[in-house]
């Protein structure tokens, strides 16, 4: 019998505190899925983000919940948001720390931030993140509503996928969304109010699946 | 665009939070958690909690309270203060901490900041230089809370930095600590031609208009300890204040965005009595997330 609630993937890829405690805070119901092997009662996965993205990749296949989270996304087509790295790591390969092959789960690459010489790197702060198509994630959130980022990297697919983008030195992408795959580029749990909202919605579509 | 932040550092001694001044004296404020608590709720952009009885040595870095402090932050949340192993960074984050601040220890062990950046990512990392001004333009770089000289000038120290990999720099001046004469611009400027990293100013904030000189040398973060805690919504007058000067800063705040007027001592000036008068009364409905 798997633990129920969102399950927040820790394989050590940093602080999945900060989700944690957002997901207390909004009294979503949420369990860590250390050491677990079982998520077919979870109502949704989330994949936090802190973490180089070679040392993440390597936790993720050395925590024996890669075969289990395919099928509960492939096939079971549970909603997986990835956060930051956790998005990063969705794409067939990354340029940080060396060329690294991701999980391909989209056609996408992970490439350097090269936002120009005026501006520094990694894109660390609050930024302004503009919707371009109509999104679950973003119900009642102001177009242009800040969210934090804190990265080097930037997450390039078909703009088919890009529901948000962000400028720093011309626009990349903010956030993804391909079927029950989403994806955010900045930190919800680290944006104060317009985060908890964002996370707020993602439990209403995981709420939704069952 | 990318906003400059308000960055508010919570000086811990023992249990308590203080305020810090010349790196000497401390004076109490309270509750650590009550601090935090109030800070996530007046809109600031990021904290940085900095453990000074850890740094010198006398114990281990208090991450139960960060963990109790973490616990009531929806914003960043920074630590530092004797973390001096790869096995302090892997704790400081699995406390709650999204970044550790590493100064001391990096002096006498450079790979800390490189295993740490490697575990956990450039952007878990902030260097921090303090340094003590010699005159002419020249600066000193210090360790363990000012009290040991490091080998090297603050300038080279945060070019090796970066090197091994920091994500961002956070600069404070020990002679403006407290002393409420504004940050010391020069040495900010220095370290920012140094490094291509983001740059955090600290030491020395009394006033708004001293955010304001910072912001307008395009520093990564404005930061302040004592500032924060001399009177209430600070971080919010501030903000109004930087964002009335034109400066881009992040106001999401429900409060009405009237233009305010400060004394010479940074506090907000009583409205004039017409418009006193011509307020009403209205019920604010708070949002339910």
């Amino acid at each position: 019998m798997g633990r129920s609630g969102i399950a927040i993937v820790n394989c050590g890829l940093g602080n999945i505190g900060s989700v944690a405690n957002a997901l207390e805070w909004l009294q979503e119901p949420y369990f860590l899925a250390d050491g677990v092997t079982d998520l077919n009662d979870a109502s949704g996965i989330i994949l936090p983000g802190v973490g180089a993205f070679s040392a993440a990749m390597q936790r993720l296949g050395d925590s024996g919940l890669l075969d289990e989270l395919r099928n509960q996304i492939y096939g079971r087509h549970k909603p997986v948001l990835g956060i930051c790295i956790g998005m990063q790591i969705l794409a067939r390969t990354s340029e940080e720390g060396g060329l690294h092959s991701g999980l391909g789960w989209l056609d996408a690459s992970v490439v350097k931030l090269q936002p120009g010489d005026a501006l520094r790197v990694p894109h660390v702060g609050w930024n302004n993140v503009s919707t371009v198509r109509p999104s679950r994630l973003f119900k009642g959130i102001d177009n242009g509503a800040h969210f934090y980022f804190d990265h080097s990297y930037r997450f390039v697919c078909d703009s088919s996928f890009v529901t948000s983008v962000c400028d720093y030195g011309g626009a990349f992408n903010a956030s993804i969304e391909s079927g029950n795959i989403f994806a955010t580029q900045f930190h919800p749990e680290k944006s104060q109010r317009n985060g908890l909202k964002l996370l707020r919605n993602f439990g209403a579509i995981c709420r939704e699946y069952r | 665009m990318l906003k400059t932040r308000l960055i508010a550092v919570v000086v811990i001694k023992g249990e308590v939070a203080v305020q810090s001044y010349e790196f000497k004296r401390y004076l109490p404020i309270g509750d650590p958690r009550v601090v935090v608590d109030y800070l996530n709720r007046w809109g600031v952009d990021e904290i940085v909690l900095l453990d000074i009885d850890a740094t010198r040595g006398s114990r281990r870095p208090n991450f139960e309270l960060l963990k109790a402090c973490a616990h009531l932050c929806h914003v960043p949340v920074a630590f530092g203060g004797g973390i001096a192993s790869l096995d302090d960074v892997s704790a400081a984050i699995y406390s709650g901490a999204d970044k550790v601040v590493i100064n001391s220890a990096a002096l006498r062990l450079p790979s800390v900041v490189s295993d740490g950046a490697l575990r956990f990512g450039n952007q878990s990392i902030i260097a921090a230089i303090d340094a003590r001004s010699c005159g002419q333009g020249r600066y000193e770089a210090f360790g363990h809370s000012g009290t040991i000289p490091a080998a090297c000038s603050p300038t080279e120290l945060a070019k090796k930095f970066e090197a091994s990999g920091a994500g961002e720099v956070l600069v404070t001046s020990i002679d403006r600590d407290g002393s409420k004469r504004g940050y010391d611009l020069e040495l900010v400027t220095q370290i920012q031609s140094a490094v291509s990293l983001p740059v955090i100013a600290c030491g020395g904030v009394g006033h708004p208009t001293h955010f304001l000189d910072a912001a307008r040398i395009r520093v990564s973060g404005l930061a302040a300890a004592n500032f924060f805690n001399h009177s209430e919504h600070s971080v919010l007058v501030a903000k109004r204040y930087l964002s009335a000067a034109g400066a881009s800063v992040r106001l999401d705040h429900d409060a009405e965005k009237d233009r305010d007027r400060f004394d010479e001592l940074g506090r907000t000036d009583k409205k004039e009595d017409p418009y006193l008068d011509s307020l009403y009364i209205e019920r604010f409905v708070e949002e339910v997330i």
